[in-house]
């Protein structure tokens, strides 16, 4: 027997499925998947939080960045059964309507979309950005390796580089994030 | 993507031998490769064993002075520790000119190490390559073939794909190696010449690792001084692989060491090129890429290899 029929055979009578409990935006949702599932169809498809985009589904665009831990990640590449116990926030978590984010406002004010496809994606990595420069996390622009990081728009623009606009909203973007910079500094 | 059954394993040595039991099955870390490769039926592994809860994500000092990198450290933990920022910055350059933040946050040591070629023809299931299916030609060699991002030195007849990894560059500079252990527990260390095993006839089987075996670290020596630099030659300013990448270590006394990204099937290196490195980039390339064989459309990565390091050396 070839192994790829040993491999066809394995998947037929194999367990495909998998119970896992995600938590979400603080919420707790018990979910049986198939393995295949990756987080960010787990959340459109499972859970209708359809804020996260998916734009390739390849890790090329950043339209379904998430939160993991607290840290952004691509949800499109990354399956739904290896977060158990993990604190997953969308941008449903991040804010709404009734409750904006600085970040949201940010994006708002300075009209930092067009279509508005890659936003969730823009704005949660756009708040990552100044997280991981509060952090002190270097980037290939950092010019120091061991020193202070400056929140500049060339360090910006490269930490936002994982996120594609198809509209060109690139500019405002920029504007958007150094306003909300500028409020906190 | 094929249907997979899956478990999450708890540590290295019960990861190993559960691999080995079930034929065909694949580690999964990060997942940012695999799963990708998945999604184009490239790898099809009908068992995943999910290998992100078994520890190894620290980083520790060694006896004689260097660092072991747990195999789960993730990309942006290991480019913005504290210790390797001061000691080994070649390393924390190569990781921050290597995909996008949310892909380090979650790529591994080991995942990176293993990530497989972006040859175009690998990722287009519709042409023939020897890498995916052993045997079926390669489209990269076929008359006017898109070869503009692949190997230049240390291909073969069967393929001319290039290692796409930018921390493994820096790795080959810093003399790191490679930490596994086997479904019979049985431990050992390999250089990155070892671990990365060239093309030759059989392109599809990429490195050193048994069935089963996995990486548990890879182990620094002690911090070697010097200037250390990593250019990135790339079609844009962020977020692309690299077309050519140098990785340079530069003493006081002019000696020093060099290794190429994107110019062959492993992170390039050569004892008698390092050697030459007071006499200039003209005298190192001379050696390095001694013996390649570009086709028309890469050639110029030979160029660029030489002016890319010709420009560091003149930087002060
Ligand atoms: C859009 C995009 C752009 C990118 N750009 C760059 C770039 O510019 N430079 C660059 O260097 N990389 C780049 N990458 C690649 C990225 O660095 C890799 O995908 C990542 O490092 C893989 O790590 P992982 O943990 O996600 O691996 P996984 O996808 O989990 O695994 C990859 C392989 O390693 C095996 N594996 C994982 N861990 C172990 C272990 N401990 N022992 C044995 N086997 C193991 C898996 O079985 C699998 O075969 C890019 C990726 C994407 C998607
Ligand atoms: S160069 Fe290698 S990876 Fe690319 S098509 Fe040929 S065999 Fe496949
Ligand atoms: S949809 Fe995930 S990066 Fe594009
Ligand atoms: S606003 Fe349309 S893709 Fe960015």
């Amino acid at each position: 027997m070839t192994s790829t029929t040993t491999f066809e055979k394995h998947r037929e009578s194999a367990q495909t499925r998998s119970s896992v409990a995600l938590t979400i935006n603080g919420q707790r949702h018990e979910l049986t998947l198939d393995n295949r599932t990756t987080l960010l169809d787990a959340l459109r498809e499972h859970l209708n939080l359809t804020g996260s985009k998916k734009g390739c589904d390849h890790g090329q665009c950043g339209a379904c960045t998430v939160f993991i831990d607290g840290q952004r990640v691509n949800a499109c590449l990354t399956l739904a059964v290896m977060h158990q116990d993990d604190e997953i926030t969308t941008i449903e978590g991040v804010g709404g309507v009734e409750h904006l984010d600085p970040m949201q406002q940010a994006f708002i004010d300075h009209d930092a979309f067009q279509c508005g496809y890659c936003t969730p994606g823009q704005i949660c990595s756009a708040k990552a950005t100044l997280e991981e420069i509060r952090a002190g996390i270097p980037s290939h622009v950092t010019k120091e390796l061991t020193g202070p990081i400056e929140l500049s728009d060339e360090e910006i623009r490269e930490r936002m580089s994982g996120n594609l606009c198809r509209c060109g909203a690139y500019a405002n973007i920029l504007e958007a994030i150094r306003q909300v910079a500028k409020e906190r500094a | 993507m094929k249907a997979f059954s899956f478990e999450r394993a708890i540590d290295a040595a019960q990861a190993a031998k559960r691999a080995f039991e079930m034929p065909g099955s694949k580690f999964i870390a990060g997942g940012t490769n695999l799963l990708d490769l998945m999604k184009h039926e490239i790898e099809v592994p009908p068992h995943l064993i999910d290998v992100t809860h078994i520890g190894l994500d620290e980083i520790t000092a060694t006896d004689d002075g260097g660092l072991r990198i747990g195999a789960l450290v993730s990309n942006t933990a290991l480019g913005a520790d504290e210790r390797i920022r001061r000691d080994y910055p070649v390393l924390s350059r190569a990781l921050f000119a290597g995909a996008s933040s949310q892909l380090r946050n979650k790529a591994s040591t080991g995942g990176n190490l293993l990530q497989r070629t972006r040859c175009p023809y690998f990722f287009d299931p519709k042409m023939p390559c020897n890498k995916r299916e052993p045997g079926a030609g390669c489209a990269a060699l076929d008359e006017g073939a898109d070869t503009r991002q692949l190997g230049v030195i240390g291909t073969s007849d069967h393929c001319i794909a290039t290692h796409p990894s930018d921390m493994a560059v820096a790795l080959r500079v810093l003399d790191a190696e490679v930490e596994t252990i086997d479904p019979e527990g049985r431990t050992r260390r390999l250089t990155l010449d070892e671990f990365y095993l060239l093309p030759d006839d059989t392109p599809e089987v990429e490195n050193a690792l048994s069935p089963g075996e996995i990486i548990t670290a890879v182990v620094l020596p002690a911090p070697v001084g010097g200037t250390q630099r990593y250019f990135k030659v790339r079609d844009r300013a962020s977020y692309a692989f690299a077309l050519v990448s140098v990785a340079l270590i530069e003493q006081e006394n002019g000696e020093g060491r060099v290794a190429l990204g994107g110019v062959a099937p492993r992170p390039w290196r050569r004892d008698d090129a390092d050697a030459e490195l007071a006499n200039g980039a003209t005298a190192v390339m001379a050696k390095l890429l001694d013996g390649a064989r570009p086709t028309p459309d890469n050639a110029y990565k030979l160029v660029l290899a030489e002016r890319t390091l010709a420009a560091l050396l003149a930087k002060e």
